[in-house]
């Protein structure tokens, strides 16, 4: 997973202040918000903190360090920011950060934007706020702690003065950084916990948005990449005439070829640079290449399966361990055996991989890329350029979705070897087949769960394996199974009440480069985990709804690593972020109940429910389906309840869901990247499918639970409870057992 | 060779290969980069403008077609970006990472042109080509409506 990074108050303030003593006062007016602008911070100047500039003529500058990539985060993080200075919102700007370690972790992963620096951003505001406040004591000649923040200046009531915030800024240049800050109680907020509207909304509907492959810069040549079918081949022989033929064709390039292990490394290949796209993709077709596959090149996805599904039945090594479960399968009264497989997936984010680059006098490099870290970026295209990363300037664009490919930055580091070997600027867009065909794929996996049920039908014994490559195998080229890190993402953070279980995990080689994909290994253990608990009801004679409270057992909180699991509750403490049945069992009532669950239903409809808890938030999902005159399962409605403690921005939250809602969907009923000969087949939306309008619910109706809590994260957890959901409530409505996705391969899709 | 053509408004002549699509040239050659890249085998929408009134995949839309044609992209869907699809879409916050929604809003205001009052079965028809990987089509279907109501 990520890199975590959490910053204490204190670290906080010791980092910032560094540069310096006053507020960063930014004297230059610019233009609407260009990714990257970051001249102000050139202007003269230091900082109570890296995020905020307030200019004399009173905008305060927020610099987003994260990237947009649909969640939201250009609106939610000024909402922080802003909220807790007591600045107006028509009066902010909103800038994004370049890639810069200064700003801390920036990778927008693992849902961590709001859940790890909600504090982080609080203080930023809180301390911009209290030099204000000081500028103003100091020259009104008070006590600080007589004067107030509020809409945008500083108030002394006593005697009535004012002062808006640019008035302040030269006085506040000579404050010291505050050492301690406090934060505003929770019935202060102004911005936290309101549906601001998104921040991008007027660029997004009129086309003025720009994302990594809107980058043009003068001079530019437009780059296509012909890569080996299978990971880690080389190119045995190129003949690139007719190539050179084509109008418009200005240079054929061969990439280094791949690194073993991948990391986030080019692919290697052969690059046509052009001046249009157009021309670059008709030259690449044109090339005559001989590959040699090498490594991988007997990769074929249905035969890895049926060893996978193997390893997933043999006793794999022990992760966790409660009780004796062959004591007590012994002794049950029922047994009851499941398999579960789940394929590869691509996130195939509607703006496929795509990035600029340009060398600059000095040796250095600077890009612009939908890029998920951009410090990663720097740090890959420092290493294929041999260079220093503080030479690599990072422009994070928007980003046309990204689902986890975007972390990646082997196509940023693409741009920038073509252009430095070009002598020109290029950019480097991916075709969509390049994308699902040479992506980071979600990893492929079989599980098998084993329960014994007593005499009244109550779960004693849970034996659970599961089975996948690891994306450890991404970074190490030896990996062969699953990290202890992709155990926590649903397997051994499992909260049932079960009083025998042991968790195993089976060993797997990889043969596709493997990454993060919305909620990662979640997406895979929720399906089998919420799966079988149905089962189990079934088996029982319980309602599925009651029999998974019953599973979930009292409120209590759950910690794995007191059962000898190696557990990181996604960088978190279990004490900020416990493992809460009491509140997952909370978010069970509230979706059954949004849903009319055991109310009476139209005739071959069934409800399905699960819940699934990752990022340090519980989801729960109920579907509603019916199978169609044509057999083809209809998902009618769904109903969601999220419990992520703390929310910024409802509205965003609900967003998410929805859009988690149909991504379920997708990988749900369609989902699947298969590989024969070691490439991978599938290569557009019509042979990888995603849900479209006509296969969208009526409605995905969201509920946010409200619990006094920190934030939990929010663009992931809404993914994993779906498919589950679907797959019982396909069962609940025709009696039949899917176990393995997507349902597409079962003909109802 | 060169094809003479309109776009938002105004005349441009294009000196390219015929069988460039219209999306390259619009992004590429004329600098409109608000028309979007999404599958280039005319399956996800995000290339959609409009020729003559009709919706049209760019990506698969030679340029030589467009030739004496009047191509409307989104840039010029409206002069203040206020046509009710797009102020609809904003009062909804249809976006989550936008990227679709240029082909997405090309296709609803087409489908209000020729059907001011859609229903869902009707939206589902008109949109069902446009791919939205965020997800966003319980918003866009209210949207449309919420579209048509204001139009009227
Ligand atoms: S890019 Fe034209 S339909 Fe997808
Ligand atoms: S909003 Fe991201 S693809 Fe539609």
């Amino acid at each position: 997973m990520s890199r975590i990074e959490q910053l204490s108050r204190r670290e906080f303030l010791q980092r910032t202040g560094k540069a310096g003593g006053g507020l960063v006062l930014a004297l230059t007016l610019t233009s609407a918000c260009q990714p990257g602008r970051e001249d102000a911070a050139d202007a003269s100047v230091v900082a109570p903190n890296v995020y905020v500039n307030v200019r004399d003529d009173g905008v305060v500058e927020i610099y987003c360090h994260r990237s947009e990539m649909g969640q939201g985060i250009r609106t939610c993080l000024p909402q922080i920011i802003a909220d807790e200075m007591e600045a107006n919102w028509d009066r902010i700007k909103l800038i994004q950060a370049l890639g810069d370690e200064k700003y801390g972790d920036q990778n927008t992963d693992g849902s961590t934007s709001i859940r790890q620096q909600f504090d982080l951003l609080r203080t930023a505001g809180a301390s911009a706020r209290e030099m204000l406040i000081a500028a103003a004591a100091a020259t009104w000649g008070v006590p600080a702690a007589d004067c107030v923040a509020r809409e945008h200046a500083i108030h002394h009531a006593a005697s009535g003065k004012s002062a808006g915030f640019g008035d302040l800024v030269s006085a506040a240049a000579d404050m010291d950084v505050p050492e301690d800050v406090s934060f505003k109680s929770p019935d202060e907020y102004r911005y936290i916990g309101k549906s601001m509207d998104i921040i991008d909304g007027f660029a997004m509907t009129t086309g003025q948005a720009n994302y990594g492959i809107d980058t043009v810069l003068p001079d530019m040549l437009y780059a296509s990449i012909e890569r080996c079918p299978a990971v880690g081949g080389t190119v045995k022989s190129l003949d690139d005439t007719a190539t050179k033929s084509i109008a418009g064709v200005t240079a054929v390039l061969q990439l280094p070829d791949a690194t073993s292990p991948p990391l986030f490394n080019p692919l290697g290949g052969v690059a046509v640079l052009a001046e249009n796209t157009w021309a670059a993709q008709q030259g690449r077709e044109a090339l005559d290449i001989e590959w040699d596959y090498g490594a991988n090149a007997e990769y074929d996805s249905a035969s890895y399966r049926e060893k996978l599904m193997q390893t997933s039945r043999d006793a794999g090594r022990s992760v966790l361990n409660r009780g004796d479960v062959e004591v007590a399968f012994g002794d049950a009264a029922t047994i009851h055996e499941a398999e579960y497989f789940a394929p590869h997936l691509s996130q195939a984010p509607m703006e496929p991989p795509a990035a600029a680059a340009r060398m600059t006098d000095d040796g250095g490099c600077e890009v612009w890329a939908c890029t998920q870290d951009p410090q990663s970026a720097q740090q890959t295209v420092a290493g294929v350029l041999g260079i220093d990363k503080s030479k690599v300037k990072v422009n994070v664009t928007l980003l046309g979705g990204a689902f986890g490919r975007k972390s990646k930055p082997d196509f940023i580091a693409e741009a920038a070897w073509l252009a430095k070997e070009a002598g020109h600027p290029v950019k480097v867009t991916w075709t969509r087949e390049d994308d699902i065909r040479h992506g980071y794929l979600h990893s492929v996996s079989a599980q098998c769960i084993k329960a014994g049920l007593d005499a009244d039908g109550n779960t004693t014994a849970w034996r659970h394996c599961t089975a996948f490559p690891s994306i450890g195998s991404t970074f190490d080229a030896t990996a062969t199974g699953p990290s202890a890190g992709e155990l926590g993402l649903g397997f051994v953070d499992n909260p049932y009440a079960i009083p025998n279980m042991r968790l195993e995990a089976g060993d797997a080689t990889a043969h596709l480069r493997i990454g993060w994909l919305r909620s990662v290994c979640n997406v895979y253990h929720a399906f089998a985990n919420c799966s079988f608990v149905d089962e189990l009801a079934y088996l029982a004679g319980a309602d599925p709804k009651d029999y998974l409270l019953r599973l979930l057992g009292p409120p209590r909180h759950v910690d794995p690593t007191a059962e000898g699991a190696e557990y990181g509750n996604y960088g978190q403490g279990l004490d900020t972020h416990p493992i809460d049945t009491g509140r997952i069992a909370a978010v069970v009532e509230e979706v059954a109940d949004m849903a009319g669950w055991g109310r009476e239903l139209p005739p071959g409809h069934g409800l399905g429910i699960a819940v699934h808890r990752s990022f340090l938030t519980t989801v729960g999902t109920v579907a509603e389906v019916s199978v169609s005159d044509a057999g083809k399962l209809v998902v009618h409605e769904l109903w969601t309840a999220i419990d992520a403690g703390t929310v910024i921005n409802p509205d965003r939250v609900k967003a998410q869901m929805e859009g988690a809602g149909i991504f379920g969907m997708s990988l749900a009923l369609h989902g699947e990247i298969t590989a024969k000969g070691g490439a991978v087949v599938e290569g557009n939306y019509d042979s990888y499918p995603v849900v479209r309008m006509n296969e969208a619910p009526a409605a995905i109706n969201v509920h946010i639970m409200d619990v006094d809590a920190p934030p939990g994260g929010v663009g992931e957890p809404g993914v994993p409870p779906v498919a589950p959901a679907i797959v019982n409530a396909y069962f609940a409505a025709t009696g039949n057992r899917v176990r393995e996705l997507p349902l597409r391969n079962a003909g109802l899709a | 060779m060169a094809f003479d053509l309109t776009i938002n408004g105004q005349s441009i002549s294009l000196d390219v290969d015929p069988q460039m699509p219209l999306l390259w040239a619009l992004r590429d050659v004329v600098g409109l980069t608000g028309t979007k890249f999404g599958c280039g085998k005319a399956l996800c929408g995000a290339c959609n403008v409009n020729v003559d009134g009709q919706v049209v995949r760019s990506c698969m839309f030679p340029v030589s077609a467009a030739a004496g044609k009047n191509v409307t992209t989104i840039e010029s869907l409206s002069e203040q970006g206020d046509h009710p699809v797009q102020v609809a879409w904003r009062k909804l916050n249809v976006p989550q990472c936008g990227y679709c929604q240029s082909g997405q809003i090309i296709s609803a205001a087409a489908l209000l042109e020729r059907n001011p009052n859609p229903s869902d079965a009707d939206i589902d028809n008109a949109m069902s080509g446009n791919i939205c990987r965020c997800g966003t089509y319980t918003r866009i279907r209210a949207a449309i409506h919420r579209a048509a109501e204001d139009r009227s």
